[in-house]
């Protein structure tokens, strides 16, 4: 059978399935959460490449391109608050992250 | 064709594993290399795909900087990562549930859509053919002059999230001694070499 775009988004699916999951399953631990968004994030990419090769249009690999761009920021100031909210508390639990709490 | 399926049906295998072990790895040294890992199988989805540039990238960039920058701060941090693992499977059930509500939904969707002609009719940057013009060439041909703003404003952002990252970690703390290369380079040698006259058993 040929590999067609229905098996990469069934991959890329299952992939952003188990992202998901990840964030249920690791309610405490923000790296956790954190390395679950990359998943998500790697599984759009893999539905906007497979689009784009089997559309034979470039726009999509420049459109992963530009997610890629986005995701690398994202996780760099993310760790950036973790460092710095772990200083400050002592602890990286999302359920103590509640001093804005009135 | 057997070799094509035979390497998408293993990379795509030991992708998920790799995913899923992120997830449950009780350690997390251990769920950052199951990501470095995840990061090559998809690159190597990439090549497949015929996408060489941005497999390479996702290479450098979620290899090499990201995924070292989560191997940093796990190793940097100083926590307990079991307590942080408590209610692990209290969570299981209603994950699970979300889970299997979004991958059904997830294939309903991909078992009920088509194209339309008209988008394969007209793409609006078609991949020209690969034995003439490599992959990152036709990339950069359209990433340089149609989407050239695009490439701008995601530079700015790189340039704000290295700013802000550094604003964020940077602390002054107080009773650190730091190095005032203005004064080292100021000194004279009247302020630093005195010469006295010892007498002699004397003694300074």
């Amino acid at each position: 059978m040929e590999i067609g775009l229905g098996h990469y988004l069934t991959v890329a699916a299952i992939l952003f399935t188990i992202g998901v999951f990840g964030i249920f399953l690791n309610r405490k631990n923000v790296i956790t959460i954190l390395m679950s968004i990359e998943l998500m994030l790697l599984a759009v990419n893999i539905n906007l490449v497979a689009f784009s090769a089997y559309l034979h249009d470039l726009v999509g690999q420049v459109f992963a391109m530009f997610i890629l761009t986005v995701a690398a920021a994202e996780s760099a100031i993310g760790l950036a608050i973790l460092v710095v909210y772990f200083r400050n508390r002592g602890s990286i639990a999302v359920e103590d992250i509640n001093m804005m709490k009135g | 064709m057997i070799v094509e399926n035979l390497v998408f049906y293993t990379f795509s295998a030991i992708l998920l594993v790799s995913s899923i072990m992120v997830i449950s790895a009780r350690n997390p040294v251990h769920a950052v290399l199951a990501l470095v890992a995840t990061f090559f199988l998809g690159a190597g989805l990439f090549v497949l795909l015929g996408a060489e540039f941005l497999a390479m990238t996702l290479v450098i960039v979620y290899v090499g900087a990201v995924a070292v920058l989560f191997l940093f701060v796990v190793m940097m941090l100083d926590i307990s990562f079991a307590e942080l693992r408590q209610g692990f499977l209290r969570y299981l059930p209603v994950g699970g549930l979300v889970g299997l509500v979004l991958v059904v939904e997830l294939v309903l969707v991909e078992l009920h859509w088509t194209v339309t002609p008209k988008v394969l009719d007209k793409p609006a940057a078609p991949i020209p053919p690969s034995d003439q013009v490599s992959n990152s060439h036709a990339l950069g041909h359209i990433l340089y002059t149609q989407y050239f703003y695009l490439f701008q404003a995601s530079g700015l952002i790189l340039l704000i999230a290295m700013i802000g990252a550094i604003v964020l970690s940077l602390r002054s703390r107080a009773h650190v001694r730091r190095q005032s290369v203005a004064a080292q380079v100021g000194r004279q040698t009247a302020d630093a070499v005195a010469v006295r006259q010892v007498s002699t058993g004397g003694g300074v």
